[in-house]
């Protein structure tokens, strides 16, 4: 299927969040995630389904101020 | 020192982790400073380069408070969500709360701020609002549920230190048992000292350090400046006076004229 992800589109085999984390490299990498602007929790990645043209962001620790 | 959601902080110190030339001057700037909170930020990761990850290990060496951010943040919706993200990552109820309502300063969006911090401090969190010094806000976001107020200084990145003593020192007077903490705007360690004298907790500064020539030696020097405006506040300042006063005494001394 068609997501987006942190911005860029590309097209998935992964049909729950947990699986496109992995297919798109973050493996065991400290992440947090939402979908379509909405927080998903770790605990809830591999429940969520995926649907076509979602967005995904994909957040890591930062520099900040 | 005043305890920050229960946290007694021994240097009070906030100090960013964005901009520095290296990361390696950047843990020579908190090992110098003895700063006692890193401020953090969240963005996008990704999966082949995963710079987050050793940002984040190079963080949690360090064996400092972390300090989350919302910045970037333009609405409630967004830095809410930002603020889950960043407890997750960061496993941490600390969240600096911006919701940024203005471009050219930087200036919060005191509105969307007040009801950010009521929607999640009822969810938890231990929310430190970055603020103006307006007195009505700050009333608004302490029964918000907030037990620390951030004013700044000056807007952030500026380098023009206190802009509004009067608005900061009346902040001072009305909430004298609330943390206070100056955030952004400082640009020099007197600038910071001066916030000390003025009986602020703490300050949160990034740019002034960061870029810096030396930053490992600014952040010392910032260090050293608050440990003076506390000295100073904690010493009872003098009140000044339009006229002069003689301090050598009068009594005793000798007619020659």
């Amino acid at each position: 299927m068609n997501i987006t992800l942190n911005g860029e589109s590309r097209v998935i085999a992964a049909t729950t969040l947990t699986d496109a984390l992995t297919e798109a490299g973050y493996g065991d990498a400290v992440v947090a995630t939402a979908v379509n602007g909405n927080f998903v929790p770790q605990g809830l990645r591999a429940g969520l389904t995926l649907s076509n043209g979602d967005a995904i962001e994909v957040l890591a620790p930062m520099q900040g101020g | 020192m005043r305890n920050f959601y229960g946290t007694a902080l021994d240097n009070p110190l906030m100090l960013g982790t964005a901009q520095y030339p290296s990361p390696a001057i950047l843990a020579e700037a908190f090992r110098r400073s003895g700063a006692a909170v890193a401020t953090v930020s969240l963005r996008r990761e990704s999966g082949q380069d995963r710079a987050g990850q050793d940002f984040w290990a190079l963080i949690r060496d360090l064996g400092v408070h972390v300090l989350p951010n919302t910045a970037g943040c333009h609405s409630v919706k967004e830095a809410v969500t930002t603020a889950h993200m960043a407890r997750e990552v960061f496993g941490t109820k600390w969240i600096k709360l911006e919701v940024i309502g203005e471009e050219d300063t930087l200036q919060p969006d005191v509105f969307g701020l007040v009801e950010a911090a009521r929607i999640l401090t009822e969810d938890g969190f231990q929310v430190f609002p970055y603020t103006t010094e307006d007195l009505v806000v700050a009333d608004r976001l302490l029964h918000a549920g907030c037990e620390v107020l951030m004013p700044w200084g000056a807007p952030i990145g500026s380098g023009l230190g206190l802009n509004n003593l009067f608005g900061l020192r009346a902040m001072r007077a009305h909430f004298p048992d609330v943390p206070l903490v100056i955030d952004a705007g400082l640009g020099l360690p007197s600038q910071a000292t001066q916030a000390m004298e003025l009986g602020y907790d703490a300050v949160l500064l990034n740019t002034a350090v960061a870029k810096a020539g030396d930053p490992a030696a600014m952040a010392e020097a910032f260090a050293l400046a608050l440990r003076a405006g506390r000295l100073a506040c904690d010493a009872d300042p003098m009140e000044p006076r339009d006229m002069a006063a003689p301090s050598t005494p009068v009594l005793g001394k000798a007619f020659l004229s």
